[in-house]
């Protein structure tokens, strides 16, 4: 029944120039989401990647699990010395995720371009 | 929909995830027949998936011979629903979640499906159940007028 969550990785620059790893996730982001989420971050290589940049865009339900997955990519990120940001959310889930203290970690953006032209 | 008579809805889900799903998308049918706004549907459906999934994780304990029951209680202003388990409930309310503990390690990072119900409904109370189990929590969401 829990739809399945959908990842991939493009590389792009941001305005500056700087190399942002886009992570694509699509579907749900529940609890069955593990690998689609956190397995996909890992991938990255540490020492390179340092933007990381979540597309929410094609999402269409996140649950508490799925924002816990999204809460350990974020522990993740700060021990590895990555910055997160984020586009694409509906404003629903913009307001859970400022509800939860997310944007305290990652910097939201309404768009991919709005996103790429501030990193 | 009638003008000032109750309507009720009601469901049976599997003790399975993914078919809090199921009750989200027919509370939001209801409270769209009502004329509730876009924004109040979408706090509805977080609110009614999380009280889904702790009903199935929590008070039925994944225990897929049980089943939550959801009664969606239509009112001239208000939409209510019980999702009831089979759990005893829950004696205290947890820690409001704090995203600092959380990112020190200090804080499981899961455990903020009760506060987004309590932040996005205009009432909730859980319920334990008389003997032990047969709890349920109720939660009303109220017709804002300024926006319909």
């Amino acid at each position: 029944m829990q739809s399945e969550t959908k990842s991939r990785v493009d590389q792009l620059k941001s305005t500056q120039g700087y190399p942002v790893a886009v992570l694509r996730f699509e579907g749900d982001i529940a609890s069955t989401s593990k690998d689609a989420v956190l397995g996909t971050y890992q991938a990255l290589p540490k020492e390179t990647a340092k933007l990381i940049l979540l597309d929410f865009t094609r999402v269409e339900y996140i649950n508490s699990s799925g924002i816990a997955l999204i809460i350990q990519l974020l522990i993740e990120a700060s021990n590895s010395g990555q910055k997160v940001y984020a586009f694409g959310l509906s404003p629903h889930f913009t307001k859970v995720f400022t509800m939860v203290g997310i944007t305290k970690y990652a910097n939201l953006y309404p768009s991919q371009a709005e996103a790429l032209a501030a990193l | 929909m009638s003008e000032s008579k109750s309507t009720t809805v009601e469901m049976r889900l599997p003790t399975k995830l993914g078919y809090e799903k199921v009750a989200m998308s027919t509370a939001a049918s209801v409270a769209k027949l009502q004329g509730f706004p876009e924004d109040r549907i979408e706090d509805l459906k977080t609110a009614v998936a999380e009280a889904c999934i702790n009903a199935i994780e929590h008070g039925n304990r994944l225990d897929e011979k049980l089943s939550v029951g959801v009664v969606l209680k239509a009112g001239t202003d208000t939409l209510e629903v019980k999702v009831l388990d089979d759990g005893k409930g829950i004696s205290k309310q947890p820690p409001k979640p704090d995203i600092d503990r959380k990112m020190h390690g200090e804080e499981d990072p899961r455990g903020m499906g009760m506060f987004l119900i309590q932040a996005l409904v205009d009432e909730v109370e859980w319920v334990p159940g008389a003997d032990g189990k047969s709890s349920y929590v109720r939660l009303v969401i109220k017709l804002d007028r300024r926006a319909a």
